[in-house]
């Protein structure tokens, strides 16, 4: 998996499992900037199902521009959402 | 849509007002959020992850979800993930809600139907 | 739900009238006990039964979370407005930094974002309602409505519009949504004519709302 830097561009991923994840739906298939890597942490797919034996993920914030999200927002060019996202969600943008 | 985008991820979706409303939380809900901070601790396993609890509002019902308060919702959820992992049995959690109530009544205290 | 089935009186009687002869708790005496709140309480009693904890250590987790108020924020921020290389070690590294004053941010690393003449930041958790509990206490049930979870992040200067929060127009907004392992909180601005005011002083001028990010200080 890749290891991103802040700067980066990255595209989350389009997908709709029915279990537990922690990556917003609005925010889904949608490019973004990397705003900082977090840290690692467990993987909450998996915590939520009980199991805690795997290695961590990279934890990334991720900075996404109010107008590339909502195609009507009113606002500035600037406003932005920032949101945690895991880097099984993320890949490079093209 | 309805569909795939389950109903606690509710980003972006229509909405009223924000009424801004707050409340004095009750004892029960002390001793709920209390609960699920000492099962979240390492040193109790730990007992409960607070994405276990998580998934287990996210599987309620959205009807449901909406239903209860935040707090309800929370117990609901943490007495769920004790029943699966067998802290403690459905028999054993039916008699001592039935306790509670007797205990309650004993007291002179009303219990709510439902 | 209480709310559905609220006080089922079967007879009347008043608010001075005693059943039991016990002193009276004026905030529960009156209600009745939920279907939720039973099980709240049977299941820390089976808990407990079952030695995972004991009554002792249910009672210190309550005192512990009920001691968490805003004002711990409060003091942290008028800190990093009066202290600006206590700022700079907050918004880097939160979590350290409010230790640094004695305080528990608790386990989940602590976020700051400061507000500027350019940006103003606002705090929501779309999935759940996660929050700084451990520094600011139990959040209030706004943060946790779908009103405001559904909204702030897609229309975030019209809700702030309803907190009574005018953005400048040249003023960016930036939402963080608290999805994973962080929690937030905001740094607000330092009130304008708030010059000559102690850290004590400026500490009654920060509140909760403020550090959500929903409203600005102001300078009484």
């Amino acid at each position: 998996m890749s290891d991103f830097q802040p700067g980066d561009t990255v595209k989350v991923g389009t997908r709709f499992p029915i279990g537990h994840v922690r990556t917003p739906y609005y925010c889904r298939g949608l490019t973004g900037e990397v705003e900082r890597r977090v840290g690692t942490f467990k993987n909450p797919e998996e915590l939520a199902y009980g199991r805690a034996d795997h290695e961590p993920l990279t934890l990334y914030r991720v900075r996404f521009r109010q107008k590339d999200i909502w195609p009507d927002y009113k606002g500035l060019d600037a406003d932005t959402v920032d949101i945690e996202l895991f880097e099984n969600w993320l890949e490079p943008a093209a | 849509m309805t569909t795939e985008r389950r109903y606690h991820d509710m980003g972006g979706l229509p909405a009223g007002p924000v009424e801004r409303t707050e409340h004095e939380f009750e004892p029960w809900e002390h001793k709920t959020d209390a609960i699920v901070r000492l099962l979240s601790e390492p040193g109790r396993g730990p007992l409960l992850r607070v994405d276990e609890m998580r998934r287990a509002i996210e599987e309620m019902g959205g009807n449901i979800y909406d239903e209860l308060t935040y707090y309800e919702r929370w117990i609901a959820a943490t007495t769920n993930v004790m029943l699966e992992k067998g802290v403690f049995s459905v028999d054993e959690l039916g008699k001592a809600i039935e306790a509670v109530r007797a205990k309650q009544r004993a007291a002179g205290g009303e219990v709510a139907e439902g | 739900m209480s709310t559905e089935h609220p006080h089922n009186h079967s007879h009347d009687h008043g608010h001075d009238h005693d059943h039991s002869g016990a002193p009276k708790q004026p905030d529960t005496e009156d209600r009745a006990l939920t279907y939720h709140a039973a099980m709240a309480d049977a299941v820390a009693d089976l808990l407990i039964a079952k030695g995972v904890f004991n009554a002792d250590e249910l009672r210190a987790k309550i005192e512990t979370m009920q001691s968490r108020t805003p004002a711990l924020g409060a003091k942290v921020v008028a800190r990093a407005w009066v202290d600006d290389g206590f700022k700079q070690r907050l918004i880097q590294d939160g979590s350290s930094a409010v230790a640094e004053l004695g305080l528990d941010p608790g386990p989940a690393p602590l976020t700051v974002v400061e507000n500027t003449a350019e940006t103003h930041n606002v705090i929501v958790c779309t999935l759940c309602s996660c929050y700084p509990v451990f520094l600011l206490g139990k959040s209030p049930d706004w943060y946790k409505s779908r009103e405001y979870r559904s909204r702030v992040v897609r229309e975030p200067r019209t809700v702030l519009a309803e907190f009574g929060t005018d953005i400048a127009e040249d003023q960016a907004v930036r939402v963080h949504d608290s999805t994973a392992d962080l929690r937030y909180m905001v740094l607000p601005c330092r009130p304008e004519g708030t010059e000559n005011l102690s850290e004590s002083e400026l500490t009654t001028l920060v509140t909760r709302d403020s550090l959500i990010g929903v409203i600005e200080c102001k300078s009484e």
